[in-house]
Formats: C-alpha cells, structure tokens, sequence
C-alpha cells in the first residue's frame, strides 16, 4: 500500500499555509524543510532536548513528535514569528542582557518555553521556572542566567 | 566623535552574535542548503574488533542510484590524520571498534538512504578484544603497538623512595572516574563540495578548521589551497568537536568527490552518542607520605586512561592530567608514572579539562583521606601543603605569580558558610535519619593554553584587517562554540584601539581566509589569541602612526580618515601578529621538567549537598566557585563559563552513566543518558579574583576549562561529610552508592 501525501491548512507565525507532506511526515521537518523555518533545531528526535520547541495552539510542544496531521487547521508559532520585526520580544531581549544564550542551539526553544511559562504564569517563583524550562536542555550555560533572563523578562 | 575613552575590557558588552542566536536566524550546519545537494550516512562495524569478510548490498533497493564509498575509494592516505596517523578514515581490512565506519553512502532521498543504509551488512569474522585498561596492561591481547600503550610520561621531583622508610604516615588509595558524553546539543555534522577542479570544499560543525584541513590534505593528497574548511555555527563542542569533524569531513568529501554533488552529513543523536569521542575513563592510585604535621613528603602517584581503538589525542590528554595531577601543593618529593592504553572501545577524546579532571578527582578525594588519617581538617591539611611564589611544582615549575591560595581558601569558606554549615549538618544528621547533609570542596589549578612546548610549536598567527570605513576585522581561525570568542576578542581589539565595539568584527573562519591561529581548545583562545590580537591590533595602530596619518591620541573620526587614506593609497591596511613564548618559559620534553604552562587559573569550589539514605539519591543544593583567572575580560560570559563548567561537572559526578556492553554504548539516548535538567541543579555561585597576568591581553589567563576540574571532587568530599562512607569512582549513580552502603 502506498501511503499518499495530504494537504493540510494550518496557520504559521500569523500566515496561513496549505502544506502537502505525508501524514506521520514530522512537524519538525515540515517546518524546517518546507516552509525554510530553520529556528528550531533537531537535537535528539525524541522529544528529550526541547531544541525543536514550537508553539501549536499555544501550547509548547516538541515538534519532532508532532504528526504533521495532527496540525490541522492549527495555529503555529515558530521562534522566527515572535519579534516584531526589529523589535525583540522582551524575553528575547533578556536572554541577550544577562547572557541566556551561549553556543544558541537550544536557545530558540528556551526562548519559546520561558514565553509560554510566562504566558501561563506571569509572577513565576524560581521553582516555577525550573520546572517550566525542565523540557529544554541546554549544555552551555548551566541555566543559571538564563533563570535571571526570565525572572527580569516577567519584571517587564 | 570623540577618542573613544570608555573601558570595554571588563565590560559585560552583549554577545556580538547574539542577536541571531535569540532570533533564530544563525545558521547551523543543518540549516544549510545546496542546489541538488544529496544526504549521506555512514555504514558501521556492529562489533568491537574483527576481520571483515564481506560488505553486502541486501534488500530490494535501487544501489545503482546510490554512491557508494569504501576505504577503496581514497585517493590519498587512508587516515584521519592528528598525532599519529594510525586511525583509518574508512576500516578496510580490520574493524578495532564498534561504530568504526566502513561505508559511506548517498542519495537525495535521506529517508531511502536510511533503509539503504539498514540494508548493508559487513560480515565480520571476530577477534578477541579488550575492554579493561587492566586487560589492555596484561596484554591479554595485543591490539596496538607492541605493548597496547599509546604512550607514557615519567614527572620526578625529589626521591619519593626515599621518603617512605621516615614517613609518620603512607596513605594509599585508589581513584576511578568513568567517560563522559560531551552532549552538545547539536549533533556533528557536515557538508562537503568536491571535485578534481576545484578539489574540497567543507561547512561544518567544529572546533578546530585546520585540524580539519590537516586531514582532508592527507585524505585527498591535494595541496594546500585546494582545501578549504570554513566553519558553520556550531551548537557547543566541548572537545567533542575538535578531532572528530576531522573524519566527518573526510567521509562527507569522499562522497561528494564520488556522487559529483554537494553531499550533508548529519549525525543523529543515537549515532552521535554511539560513535564519536567521550571523556577518557580513568583510574589513578595514589601514595603518599605525611608527617604527623600534615606536610606532605612524598606523592607517588599512577595514573591511567583509556584511550579507546587509536592513538588520537590520548597523548596529550595523558600530558595535561599527568601534570595535573599533584595539584597546586608544594611537596618535594613527587613521582607521576603514567600511561594511556589502547582498548576496543571507540577512541575516547577531547572533553573540558582534558585529562585535568581525571587526575584532579582522584588528588582532591585522597588528600581527604590524607587529612583524616593525619587527624587534621581537611582544609587544615592544604593549607600546609598549599604552593607558594617562588616555590615549585612537580614539574619544577617555578611560581613566579603572586599567588595566595590560602586567602583564596578562607573566601571560598566564607562564601559558601563553611563552618558553620558544617556544625549545623552535624547535628541535623544526628537526628535525621533518612537526609543527611554535607559539605565540601577541593582546591585547584589549570593550567592555560597547550602544554609544554605546545604554544611554540603551532606558532600561532592572527590577522587584523582595517576598512576604509575604519571598521576593524579580526582574521582567526578559533571558534565561536558557546564560549564568546567572537564578543571577547572584539573587546580585546575594542580596548587596544580605543574603538567602539560595533565597529570590530570577526571573519567567518575559513582556511581560504583566515590564518593558523591554531585549534579553539586547552583555555587558549582568550589568553593566547586574544594576546596576538591585542598585538595585531597595536601593529594596525602603529602602521598609522609610522604613516603620520595619525597620532597617538585620535578621535573616532581621525582613526575612520586615516584608515581612508592609508588604504586609498596602499590598496589595504592589515597587521599580523605571531606567537612568541614569554620569557622565562622553558620546558624539556625529555624529561618533562619545566614550565608546563604559560599561566594557570587558581580555584576553590565548595559543594553542599544531601543524600537521600532511602533512594540513595544525591542532591547539590548549593555551588560556590571562586576562582583568580586574571583580568575579567566580559564578566558575564566569564561567569557564563564557570556555571556552564560545573553544571558539565556535576553531571559527571552524579548522573552520567555511559553503559558500555562489549564495547558498544547501549544508552546512547537523552532519554536514557542523563545530564542535568533545570530542575537539578543547585544555584551556582560564581566569584572572581583579579590578579592580571603580565602575558595575557589586559591581564587575563584561561578559564574554559577550570570549572570542569572541581565539581566532581568537591561533590564526593561532601558526599563524604555527609555520611561518613568514602566513595571513590564517579559517577556516583544511586545503585552504586546503595552496593556500597550495604556491602
């Protein structure tokens, strides 16, 4: 049996996109490949690393687990849909302050998931931080700045 | 515009790619794309050593489509040249590792590609192999050399045998520490372009350019200037990506030389994991004679690593933790014999501290067992022992620095609440019975840039290059991995030439482009490149005196007009600069006396933790690490650094577990291989000490890899404290501390 491409009509960084890809094809590799959003990074491929973060629906999701089909119709937010243009996102602006991001892998999805923390959470104590970030390795930095990245961005 | 007076140096200045990183944009390798570019995947030996009989193209695939690489392939020398020139890039006859690659394939299609490449299948016929160092030492096989030792360094001071017979005390122990995935966050990777034209093009995921450049020139047999390496972003190294890319870019060229198309060659975590270069495994035993004052007499010491299948960078790693491993004490009497041996398992390779941390673990335990049987507190006992100016190392190193560890000592104790801490867990332990509280530290140096003659030998350049724009260009082949090479060495050329920072920038590295400025390793890239630019960047300036287009007193605007004039008529202003050794440094590498380093970073790291007596589980609860390390070039980055190091650090000492099952890694997975979450780490509190360092820009020595030397010891005299039981091998895993505590 061949497995036939479908399309799907979803939405991405506020554009509507009619993507053709197969159904189990990854959301990563949609992402990256067809629609050029190289933001997000494919660190393990198991959902452990948290590099691939996107927002799907609001929600933070690791978008190498995510079935392209089961995109339908949602509503997608990559690390390049939250500048405003020029302007940085203050969470964006923070990570540079206080020295968040080293070698830059794992920062796009860290940027998404202290956004989304803050989103859910907008006085986090330290503890809801580490839990909100637990998701999203990173290997350069040993997290503590960006903590103070996140605690100054929730101060804005 | 006036003289640009303010200080950058010093200033914690925002990462000059920062920006991109935050945003998305930087490109990493796998970010790239070629006009009809193919994929490429590397077929491995599933077992540790073996003759290979056959390599059979199965299944109902359409192989004419691929191309297809074996070690027949290579026009060249068949190598990944480094030190030796013994580790094939392809294995021809004999595999000596799990993982070692044996064919390469490419195709457009990377999703056929990988059923193709499940479809290959080497028969190999086994040979017996060696997984023990203390195998490898019986030579209960020969599988490298004569003797399966890739090499061996004697460092003598004094007569340790005569010491023994007049000692109070002779305290012997025995020190283990396991490898170590490096785990940067990107996997390796690379592209190659290829062709008898234009000869090899690669982009990659690296450290080191010329390394790569090294060998592709063997790989190939092309010359010089028909090989160009030009680095990517790279998402963390760590070491894991200084020798290694080497052989990436050697298999990504063959196939792209072959298929006539750019070719990517991506690693996936599992293979990463499985295939390519981890943190040496180490055991040291240790003997020492102290008299009933806790002077220590005597230190004789055996140090050994396992280097893996080949003899890559085991040399020089057995260098670094050979001459580390007496720490920064004075003791007259010291022998340092050590060996690093050849085993089945894929060759192990750079990681932080190269060597450094093996040796450092074992010191920084025994000299607790040292202090207890002598009867005294453990800082007590350093302090007695603590090298001094104008004492010497083991390697008769002078000191010829102020150097003050003893207040070094006291500050790390206050900051961390030491004493009191200690008291106050003494009577909490009393009473609990199920959570017991510890503290503890360890006390240490590291030394900056390549050991011994290392720095002579590369003899490192660094260009500078000017715009008629009077917008400065750093020509360098170091990196930026993470660690903020491109911001730093801005700074430095910033402060030199009194410019703004916007107005430095760093070529992309690139051998078609840029200058040896040597590999992004060894603490070398602020100290010793960052001297040469400081030096490169006064030889601009000094250009433009000598031309009397300016004077030594400038404003932005003469130094932008000077520049316009002097290149309008000269066609370009640039300035080079190459190393040359500080005085007073000399090192023999017959007898492994001498100045071993330029320059070493001091430190004190004092760990508190908690062990769950009913999961056996270990917890850091709070991190202090003081370190002196020269001038502070970019105080936010440093700290950076430092809190990135022990988060490394505690991983190794607590978490991360390679499981080796004959030779082959079985837990190659983020799901499976712990390193530390957000929600494990204790806050980790970082502290500077300032005492400039004559030969480093501005003052500074080397910090990278220091921070990785301290955590593991620290954490394990804590661990100690706590419950009153001596564990002596890391990582430390809950299983292992419950056999330990039932046994």
């Amino acid at each position: 049996m061949t497995i036939e491409k479908i399309t799907i009509d979803c939405t991405v960084n506020h554009t509507a996109h009619s993507i053709r890809a197969y159904p189990m094809a990854r959301l990563l590799d949609v992402l990256r490949e067809g629609l050029r959003l190289t933001g997000m990074k494919e660190g393990c491929g198991e959902g452990e690393c948290g590099a691939c973060s996107v927002l799907l629906n609001g929600e933070l999701v690791n978008s190498c687990l995510v079935p392209v089909a089961q995109v339908s119709g949602a509503n997608i937010t990559t690390i390049e849909g939250i500048a405003a243009g020029d302007q940085l996102h203050a969470v964006q602006q923070s990570f540079l302050t206080h020295g968040g991001a080293q070698c830059g892998i794992c920062t796009p999805g860290m940027v998404l998931a202290a956004i989304s923390l803050l989103e859910r959470n907008p006085n986090p104590t330290e503890a809801d931080v580490r839990t909100g970030l637990a998701g999203n390795l990173c290997r350069c930095t040993g997290y503590m700045k960006i903590f103070a990245a996140v605690v100054e961005a929730c101060q804005k | 515009m006036s003289t640009n007076q303010t200080q950058i140096v010093g200033q914690s200045i925002q990462r000059k790619e920062g920006r991109d990183k935050v945003t998305g944009a930087m490109r990493y390798v796998d970010d790239l794309l070629f006009p009809e570019m193919w994929f490429g995947a590397t077929v491995r030996s599933p077992i540790a050593r073996g003759r290979i009989r056959s390599i059979e193209f199965t299944g109902n695939l359409p192989w004419h489509e691929f191309t297809i690489v074996t070690a027949k392939d290579i026009s060249g020398q068949n190598c990944t040249a480094l030190i030796l020139d013994d580790q094939p890039c392809l294995a021809d006859k004999f595999v000596n590792h799990a993982e070692e690659p044996v064919v390469l394939l490419a195709h457009p299609d990377k999703y056929l590609l990988e059923e193709a490449r499940r479809a290959v299948k080497i028969d190999i016929e086994p040979l017996p192999a060696l997984f023990t160092m203390d195998d490898a030492l019986n030579q209960t096989e020969i599988i490298w050399g004569d003797d399966n030792v890739f090499k061996t360094f004697l460092v003598e001071k004094g007569n340790v045998d005569d010491v023994w017979a007049s000692a109070d005390f002779i305290v012997e122990g025995e020190y283990e520490t396991g490898a170590q995935e490096q785990l940067y966050i990107e996997p390796n990777g690379m592209i190659a372009m290829a062709n008898a034209d234009d000869g090899v093009t690669v982009w990659g995921s690296l450290q080191c350019p010329y390394y790569v450049h090294k060998a592709l020139l063997k790989l190939f047999g092309l010359p010089p200037d028909k090989v160009r390496v030009i680095q990517a972003a790279t998402g963390g190294g760590f070491g894991g990506k200084e020798e290694y890319p080497s052989m990436i870019a050697g298999h990504a060229a063959l196939l792209a030389w072959k298929a006539g198309k750019p070719v990517k060659l991506i690693y996936d975590r599992a293979e990463d994991m499985a295939a390519t270069t981890k943190r040496h495994p180490s055991r040291t035993r240790h003997r020492t004679a102290v008299n009933k004052d806790g002077k220590l007499l005597a230190m004789d010491i055996e140090f050994v690593i396992d280097g893996g299948a080949y003899a890559t960078l085991s040399s020089v790693v057995l260098s670094r933790g050979t001459i580390h491993a007496a720490g920064p004490y004075a003791c007259d009497n010291v022998r340092v014999r050590s060996k690093a041996v050849a085993t089945n398992h894929p060759p192990h390779g750079a990681f932080r501290g190269f060597g450094a941390p093996q040796s450092i673990f074992a010191l920084e335990r025994h000299l607790n067992k040292v202090a207890a049987t002598v009867g005294l507190r453990p800082e007590e006992l350093r302090r007695r022992n603590f090298l001094h100016e104008g004492q010497t190392t083991a390697t008769g190193q002078v000191i010829r620095e102020k150097l003050d560890l003893d207040g070094l000592l006291t500050r790390a104790l206050e900051l961390s609440d030491y004493h009191a801490k200690k008291e106050r867990f003494a009577e909490h332990n009393a009473t609990n019975a199920t959570q017991k509280k510890g503290i503890g530290f360890a006390t240490f140096l590291h030394g900056a840039g390549f050991t011994g003659s290392g720095e002579r030998f590369l003899e490192s350049v660094v260009g500078i290059e000017a715009t008629a724009t009077g917008n400065v260009c750093i020509l360098v082949a170091s990196t930026e991995i993470g660690q903020g090479t491109n911001t730093i060495l801005s700074q430095i050329a910033a402060e030199a030439l009194r410019l703004d920072y916007e107005m430095i920038e760093l070529a992309q590295p690139d051998t078609a482009n840029v200058p040896n400025s040597g590999p992004t390793v060894a603490s070398r890239t602020c100290m010793i490149v960052g001297k040469l630019v400081e030096s490169a960047a006064l030889g601009l300036k000094q250009t433009l005196v000598q031309s009397g287009l300016l004077t030594d007193d400038y404003s932005l605007d003469e130094w932008r007009q000077a520049c316009a004039i002097y290149i309008a008529e000269h066609g370009a202003l640039k300035s080079f600069s190459k190393y040359e050794a500080p005085p007073n440094i000399f090192w023999n590498d017959e007898t492994y006396q001498g100045d071993a380093y330029g320059a070493y970073a001091w430190a004190v790291y004092v760990a508190e933790v908690t062990v769950n007596l009913v999961t056996y589980e270990t917890r850091v609860d709070d991190f202090v690490a003081l370190q002196e390390v020269g001038k502070v070039i970019n105080p936010v980055l440093a700290a950076g650094q430092i809190e990135g190091g022990v988060a490394q650090a505690i991983g190794y000492a607590l978490y991360e577990n390679v499981v080796w099952d004959n030779g082959t890694m079985r837990n190659n997975q983020m799901t499976n291989y712990i390193m530390p979450t957000s929600e494990d780490l204790p806050p980790i509190r970082v502290f500077f000490e300032e005492n400039p360092y004559t030969y480093g820009p501005s003052g500074a020595k080397g910090i990278g890899e220091l921070p990785m030397d301290g955590p593991a010891p620290a954490i394990l005299n804590a661990i100690e404290s706590a419950i009153g039981v001596r564990v002596n091998c890391i990582p430390l895993l809950p299983e292992t501390l419950m056999k330990v505590m039932n046994a």
